[in-house]
């Protein structure tokens, strides 16, 4: 009772814990960056039709968009996908809070998006990743291709929504437990990411380059 | 009527005499009943009581007997009963802390030495199993000498005193959760009152220093109505059970995002949210967005300073004052540098190991031919 | 020489495991968005033909190797080696039900290129002795005989006699410092040599120097369907041999998908050096005669079309406007299927499938997608510019008891040349 175990743990998280998480997100990446680019491919003696390196990056940028005729083909999975991943963004990248910590981290801050509005991207977000969760267990394709990693990243990824949506709307545990919980969250996010699919948010700029790489010198449709 | 120092509570000019009900005592100071009771409907409101339960805590006020209080200083500053005494004109709090039996407090009272020991000793005879023991300041266990009164190490003399008493009002965060003595390093070895007591409810009132209303009230409140509910830190729900951020004036600009970065700049001028300058208000538990200092004039925030979460524990250690709660309260960049060379150089080892591993299999690479497509016939015909 | 064993296999893929394949592997979100781009998942339903799911053994293969987690898994033994058993069972997947038509490659939103891995995944199949048997027994024709359906210089001949006898014009044999060398893939030699004529009245009316070589005339390359670099060069090489003995300025690919691929993209990295001739497919060069005015075309046919888009040629070749160009120029009526050109749906019998027997079944019923394509277009005939998709289309029109003529793009441009005043005037019945 003479020490606040939700404050011990909230200033774990933010001390060790932060530390254990940077460093096995910074080593993680970089060591998969150096496996897969280390691998490096064979050079190519046909006569490219069109220049590979512009191809490869217009790739990088087109394939945000969805491709013909999928959105109709599996609509949960784009509307929840943009939305998740669009929500993600706007609630990591323009609440108060987390500005404070770019600020701190990085020295640079910009103006963040009202409290309301932000709860209601993070609720969003939370319901389209429910979305494709069910789009997963019932579509017999995802059902088939997932494995228990998949099911844990997708924890691992609605935790910290939760959590930071339950912290500032004082649900279930006291608001430091809930804190402390939320930090932690991001921090298993940070660890498992560069050993699971979730290496994705890196290694997509290197596939969809590859892609429009080898197609591309082909004069072929990226 | 005197206030202050002089105002100091009654200290009894005979030992053992017969604490008179609590009433008398402000009728006689010249509290008028209309005055009494716009506290008790402060208390109420304050402790969040059903409106018909206020009459009640007048009625049980009016009627209770003076305790016999008995006020040990450990480690500590003196800070929380300055708020108490010399917080602001008399007020009804004031009355009723001088309306206790403060039978020995160190810094109030006349006696000294051996005459002083003796009253404590008194009061814990005359009112065995009814008096209230309050303690600030922390505990040293590291080494009795660090801390002594009359010779008695501070822990000796807290379970001795403790022994009889009905409940423990730890006051001031020293007392509840060891404050400022136990801030990291902790060389006295510090301890809180919770820390030591077994078998006796304790009650912490904790802030740095407590808001002496909310003193007054939980005494107030065990006068009435016995022990109030506690928190899981020990600390009565009727004051502590809120955070100073969701009290707070200055919420709205937190939720539309509009934040002071420094002490001088143009959104501290506008009176905007402090969360970015260090306000812990978001994990502070404490009335102070409500009740406010100095008879409602203020508290921090309004006064343009982030909340320092006082009343929490070990709050001394929660980092820098003026950082942001959810910062890293390490400095990662070094880590992360770190990091990223190991990450490179563990990504070097292996792809050394890969680049053998595919040399080896191109050496290893046996010409296809159409004589070798076919699995030898014995496992072919399966 | 040993026989294909399973650690042969397990070699070649770690052989061909590269940068891109890490990339692609290490990206996989498992969002399925492949198996609606594939067409033996929409016409069957059947999540096993998820086009990643088909990549399943490479991706353990590349786990295991490759990654620092995946080689921890193995020391402690944690993660299994691939077994000869799960190959053998991914053939179906890996031969019988992927094209390599690279639609799904089109659609991943990570951006994998799936057919790129397939690709390398059959590497290891044909290595291991995992090829299906059609394709085994075309590679051993195509490597002894000179081609994958048995024909050889005698049969060629045949059919060039035959059509110099019907359109009146020589066909020029081992002609030396010719500009165009044209290569023929064996379906037309005997299924569609019309297609010879087509060309010698095409190139005798646009003034273009041409021959037939009398070796290496194959175009298709059962090597690269098959899944072995070996192969597929020796085989390659038959054809730039005789390109460059014969010092002709430019190889034709003909109307054959694969055989784009085998020449003009893979062959200078089989022989591991760039050639001393140029690669141009036909329908690059019919575009580039009629941009130089050397393709006088006249008349209008006035039957109801439609383009059937070879995957290697114009989703993954990038010649697509060249033949809807010619196309327009000479019908009246010409519609597109929905998804036409870049997503259009493979005809099901590309990437080798058409030569594996235990495929047949399957290539027939997922022909439905292109009967749905069909249906919404209603043409009388269907234009394609690949003789391997010209015969599946007509194999499963037959199927589905679907009456419209398929016809070769260059045979129909063939018929709308313009008159010459110089010589007796041919074809342009159409108008």
């Amino acid at each position: 009772m003479t020490s606040d175990p939700a404050m011990d743990l909230l200033m774990w998280a933010r001390g060790p814990g932060f530390q254990i998480a940077t460093v096995v997100l910074l080593f993680g990446i970089v060591l998969r960056i150096v496996e897969i680019l280390a691998l490096g491919r064979a050079r190519d003696l046909a006569p490219p039709k069109a220049s590979p390196a512009q191809s490869g990056l217009r790739t990088v940028f087109s394939r945000f968009l969805p491709r013909h005729g999928m959105a109709m083909r599996s609509p949960v999975i784009h509307i929840g996908g943009y939305l998740f991943h669009a929500g993600f963004f706007i609630v990591l990248l323009f609440f108060g809070p987390h500005i404070q910590l770019f600020e701190e981290g990085f020295g640079i801050g910009w103006p963040g998006l009202p409290s309301p509005l932000i709860e209601a991207v993070t609720v969003i977000s939370m319901v389209a990743l429910v979305a494709v969760l069910i789009a997963r267990v019932r579509d017999p394709v995802r059902k088939l291709l997932s494995t228990f990693e998949d099911y844990a990243v997708w924890v691992v990824t609605f935790l910290p929504f939760l959590t930071g949506f339950m912290a500032v709307n004082k649900l279930g545990l006291p608001y430091t437990w809930m804190m402390a919980l939320h930090v932690l969250s991001v921090e298993l996010l940070m660890v498992v990411l560069p050993f699971t699919k979730l290496t994705h948010a890196v290694t997509f700029l290197f596939a969809r380059y590859y892609n429009g790489w080898v197609n591309g010198r082909k004069g072929a449709a990226t | 009527m005197s206030h202050g120092r002089a105002g100091a509570p009654e200290l009894k000019d005979s030992l053992g005499a017969t604490p008179d009900a609590l009433a008398d005592v402000l009728r006689r100071r010249g509290v008028s009943r209309r005055a009494f009771l716009n506290y008790c409907s402060l208390l109420g409101a304050l402790m969040a009581l059903p409106p018909a339960l206020v009459p009640r805590l007048a009625h049980a006020l009016e009627g209770a007997r003076r305790p016999s209080v008995i006020w040990l200083s450990f480690q500590e500053c003196t800070g929380c009963t300055e708020s108490l005494t010399r917080s602001h004109a008399p007020s009804v709090e004031d009355l009723i802390f001088q309306s206790i039996s403060l039978d020995y407090h160190h810094t109030l009272q006349a006696a000294s030495g051996a005459a002083a020991e003796a009253a404590r000793e008194h009061a814990m005879k005359e009112n065995a199993g009814k008096y209230l023991v309050v303690v600030d300041g922390s505990i040293p266990l590291a080494n009795p000498g660090y801390s002594t009164i009359a010779g008695i190490s501070n822990k000796d003399m807290l379970l001795d005193t403790a022994r009889g008493a009905a409940a423990i009002l730890a006051v001031g965060t020293c007392a509840s959760y060891g404050g400022l003595p136990k801030a990291d390093p902790n060389p006295t070895g510090a301890v809180a009152v919770a820390d030591l007591i077994t078998g006796k409810p304790v009650i912490n009132i904790p802030g740095c220093p407590p808001i002496p209303v909310v003193i007054t009230g939980v005494v107030a409140h065990f006068l009435a109505f016995g022990l109030p509910g506690l928190d899981d830190l020990g600390r009565p729900l009727a004051f502590f059970g809120e955070r100073i951020h969701d009290r707070c004036y200055r919420r709205p600009f937190y939720d539309r995002g509009l934040f002071a970065h420094g002490f001088d700049d143009d959104g501290a001028r506008k009176g905007w949210c402090l969360y970015k300058v260090g306000c812990k208000g978001p994990v502070a538990f404490n009335a102070c967005a409500t009740v406010k200092w100095n008879a409602g004039v203020s508290f921090p925030i309004e006064a343009g300073h982030p909340c320092l979460g006082c009343s929490q524990p070990d709050f001394w250690d929660g980092g820098d004052f003026y950082q942001t709660l959810a910062i890293p309260t390490e400095n990662v960049a070094g880590l992360a540098m770190g990091a990223m060379a190991v990450g490179a150089g563990a990504g070097a080892a292996v792809s050394a190991l890969n680049t053998a591993k595919r040399k080896t299999a191109k050496k290893a690479h046996e010409t296809v031919t159409i004589e070798n497509l076919e699995k030898p016939k014995e496992k072919a015909e399966t | 020489m040993t026989a294909a064993t399973l650690e042969r296999g397990l070699t070649a893929l770690k052989e061909h495991i590269d940068a891109p394949v890490a990339a692609f592997f290490s990206s996989c979100v498992h969002c399925g968005l492949c198996a609606e781009a594939c067409l033996f998942y929409t016409e069957t339903g059947d999540p096993k033909y998820a086009p990643i799911r088909k990549l399943e053994p490479l991706r353990r293969q590349w786990r295991r190797e490759y990654t620092l987690v995946g080689r921890l898994g193995a020391l402690l033994g944690l993660i299994k080696p691939l077994t000869d058993d799960e190959l053998a069972e991914w053939a179906h997947l890996i031969y019988d039900s992927c094209t390599m038509c690279g639609r799904c490659t089109l659609v991943c939103p990570v951006g994998n290129d799936l057919t790129y891995m397939i690709r390398k995944l059959r590497e290891g199949m044909a290595a291991s002795g995992h090829a299906r048997k059609g394709l085994v027994e075309a590679a051993k024709k195509t490597i002894k005989l000179g081609s994958p359906m048995g024909v050889q210089l005698p049969a060629l001949n045949a059919q060039i006699r035959r059509v110099e006898a019907e359109v009146g014009l020589p066909i020029p044999v081992d002609v030396a410092g010719v500009d165009y060398m044209v290569i023929l893939s064996s379906m037309e030699v005997i299924q569609f040599p019309e297609i010879i004529g087509a060309l010698a009245r095409i190139f005798d009316r646009a003034g273009v120097t041409w021959t037939i070589p009398s070796s290496g005339f194959e175009a298709t390359n059962v090597g690269i369907q098959i899944g072995s670099r070996d192969i597929a060069e020796e085989i390659v090489r038959r054809v730039v041999e005789a390109a460059e003995k014969l010092r002709v300025k430019y190889v034709i690919s003909p109307e054959c998908g694969h055989a784009y691929v085998a020449l003009r993209w893979e062959g200078p990295n089989l022989l591991g050096r760039p050639y001393r001739f140029e690669v141009i497919h036909l329908m690059e060069l019919l575009a580039k005669l009629r941009a130089e005015g050397r393709l006088p075309l006249a008349g209008k046919h006035d039957q109801r079309v439609t383009f059937h888009d070879p995957c290697q040629i114009i989703r993954r070749g990038g010649i697509d406007q060249e033949p809807r160009d010619l196309l327009n120029e000479i019908t009246e009526d010409f519609a597109e299927m929905p998804d036409a050109g870049i997503w259009n749906w493979c005809c099901g019998g590309g990437g080798g499938v058409s030569a594996v027997d235990e495929a047949e079944h399957l290539r027939t019923k997922v022909f439905s997608r292109k009967m749905c394509q069909l249906d919404e277009v209603h043409p009388e005939q269907l234009v394609t510019a690949c003789a391997n998709c010209r015969n599946i289309i007509e194999e499963g029109l037959e199927a589905y008891n679907k009456d419209i003529e398929v016809i070769g793009l260059t045979e129909l441009v063939a018929e709308y040349l313009a008159p010459d005043e110089t010589a007796p005037a041919e074809g342009g019945d159409g108008s």
